[in-house]
């Protein structure tokens, strides 16, 4: 073979999906975000509904999801992404729409939207992007930190006792009858990535039924607040934060119907 | 067509007509009126969407992402309420969303009162949430203003992209009226270059955000809408003059107050002492100079309000200390008579500061 045909030959391998923007990340080394954000542009890109989208950015550390997704989006206030989302879709309904939201957002300051966007079975669907701490602000406790983890607001470990518990929210969200596909996932591992990006492609696909609430937790980690390495950090959240928060699916549709 | 009409409920039916496309609400007293009449009519009429959220400030974030769909998107509350929705009416100033919110004033602070109050001017008209903002203000003073400013709040909301706030009480949301309605319009959404409806190809993907990180781009946007306001304040100032030609005496108030004003001058003026009434319609642009235009030619001005003195501050910034500026105000929810009204502008005459 001649070196001019060797060059015709194509040998592009792996080609960055459309929806995700050139934009340099302001995320931290190994942050699960940047994977996470991925697979949503991934599975956009391949059900070629990007001109039928539209996204719901939250207030944390994915404040800034709009500048490295290329889709449509609307930043909304802190914890009111899905009643923000819950207005798009009410208006547009023949349109997919998703919110982006981490743990404080989404089940702290945004709980009673949380539930009730759920509740009344909004088709839309809800990412939730849990890592067990204040991200943006500098790495106070959460609703989801673990017991004895320790945050700024919680330097000594969460004490339950004065603190509170963490809250499960993605369970909770799973008895209420609006929600129609309530799943956990992860995007630490490869094997994990291919299933988080699956059920990210059902929370699409399944809005078109109008069967209710797709809802989508990702466990993930914050190696800057955690104060490890992201090789560390994903170790951590193998060992503790999965054991609190198992991975899999909570509610899946009666496939009959589905 | 001519009928006879709660107020609140004439609002709603003129929400219809103009064809709004979304109203996101919760139950407050004295408007549940409101979301009640839209829950019975509109959807059926005119296929808008009718939600009862769960708080008011749900409320205030599904107007958020809906407007941003260039829809004409829609929402009411009194006053407690309203105080809840402060935060989302900064965010959608900020991000330059179109929409009408609806203020039936109770008495306050608190909880208050359920009964027709003006405690919230400076809530509404200085920007009650965080930053420098405007809304566009109308006080209507009828049931057939309650209706009118419907169609006029969107016109101007999407002339301006700004959010239009309609500032009225309790006792106009309830009380009956004849109402001349407007022909019903057809639901349109004009096609907005700046909207969150999908990304065609052809366009960079739209983002409604009032988050500017950088304090330079933060300034430019803050200058961008100080720009728009000023333009606002020099196009759209409404308001209405009742006997003024020839007053010795003004009387300004706006909503409601200012008929029950009207009156009280033309017992005045049964008496013999020349009082006439302004009524500032648009309170955000305030009518400054069209008040100070009077000065000259007055001996002195007496604000009445349903609250403590609020826009009484806004008479005197207008008048340049020129004539003397008088206030008498009921609170808690007690609607001043005519006749207190007279006796209070006659004290004041007599004691010499008017």
């Amino acid at each position: 073979m001649s070196v001019e045909t060797l060059d015709r030959i194509e040998t592009k391998v792996f080609e960055k999906t459309k929806s995700l923007l050139d934009t340099e990340m302001h995320y931290c080394p190994g942050c699960g975000h940047g994977v996470a954000h991925r697979l949503i542009a991934e599975v956009i890109d391949e059900m070629n509904i990007v001109e039928d989208t539209i996204g719901v950015a939250p207030v944390g550390c994915s404040v800034f999801a709009y500048n490295y997704l290329g889709m449509d989006f609307s930043q909304a206030a802190h914890g009111r992404a899905s009643a923000v989302a819950t207005g798009i879709k009410r208006v547009l309904p023949e349109k997919y729409v998703f919110s982006y939201q981490g743990d404080g957002d989404l089940a702290a300051i945004g709980t009673g939207e949380t539930i009730h966007t759920c509740n009344r079975g909004e088709n839309i669907l809800i990412i939730f992007i849990n890592n067990g701490i204040y991200g943006m602000t500098g790495g106070q406790m959460a609703p989801t930190t673990l017991p004895n983890m320790k945050s700024t607001t919680s330097p000594f470990g969460r004490d339950t006792k004065s603190m509170g518990y963490p809250l499960k929210i993605t369970e909770l969200i799973a008895a209420l009858p609006g929600t129609y596909y309530v799943t956990r996932q992860s995007v630490h591992k490869p094997l994990n990535v291919r299933r988080a990006k699956k059920a990210i492609q059902k929370g699409f696909e399944y809005q078109k039924l109008n069967k209710g609430t797709c809802f989508v937790e990702i466990v993930s980690n914050c190696p800057s607040n955690w104060k490890m390495t992201p090789v560390e950090s994903n170790h951590w959240m193998d060992e503790h934060m999965l054991a609190f928060y198992p991975l899999g699916d909570i509610k899946v549709p009666n496939v009959k119907e589905a | 067509m001519i009928k006879l009409m709660k107020g609140n409920e004439a609002l709603a039916e003129a929400a219809i007509r103009v064809g709004a496309d979304a109203y996101f609400g919760y139950p407050i007293t004295p408007q549940s009126e409101i979301l009640e009449y839209l829950s019975r009519e509109a959807e059926q009429r005119t296929g808008m969407v009718v939600l009862q959220a769960e708080s008011e400030v749900a409320s205030i974030n599904m107007v958020y992402g809906a407007a941003g769909t260039g829809k004409k998107v829609w929402t009411s509350s009194s006053s407690p309420g309203m105080s809840l929705m402060q935060e989302g009416i900064s965010y959608i100033a900020s991000a330059e969303l179109p929409c009408l919110l609806v203020n039936v004033q109770r008495g306050g602070p608190g909880l208050g009162t359920i009964q027709p109050a003006q405690g919230d001017y400076f809530q509404t008209v200085k920007g009650g949430g965080h930053g420098d903002y405007k809304m566009i203000v109308l006080a209507p003073a009828t049931v057939q203003e309650m209706s009118d400013f419907v169609k006029l709040s969107f016109e101007l909301a999407f002339k301006y992209r700004n959010p239009v706030m309609i500032l009225t009480d309790g006792a106009l949301g309830q009380m009956m009226e004849k109402v001349e309605l407007f022909e019903q319009q057809e639901r349109t959404t004009e096609k907005l270059d700046w909207t969150t409806v999908g990304k065609p190809e052809d366009r960079e993907h739209n983002i409604i955000t009032s988050l500017h990180i950088e304090p330079e781009k933060m300034e430019r946007i803050n200058i961008h809408l100080q720009a728009k306001y000023k333009i606002i304040e020099k196009n759209e100032v409404r308001y209405e003059e009742i006997m003024c030609d020839d007053a010795d005496y003004i009387i300004t108030a706006f909503g409601l107050v200012a008929r029950i004003c009207t009156k009280a001058a033309e017992l005045a003026r049964e008496k013999g002492i020349k009082v006439g009434v302004f009524r500032p319609i648009s309170l955000f642009p305030f009518p400054y100079e069209q008040i100070k235009l009077h000065a000259n030619n007055i001996k002195g001005i007496l604000d009445v309000e349903m609250n403590a003195g609020q826009m009484v501050e806004d008479v005197k910034l207008s008048v340049e200390g020129k004539v003397p500026v008088e206030f008498h105000g009921r609170m808690g929810g007690i609607v001043p008579t005519p006749d207190e009204i007279l006796e209070a502008l006659e004290k004041y005459i007599a004691g010499g500061k008017l």
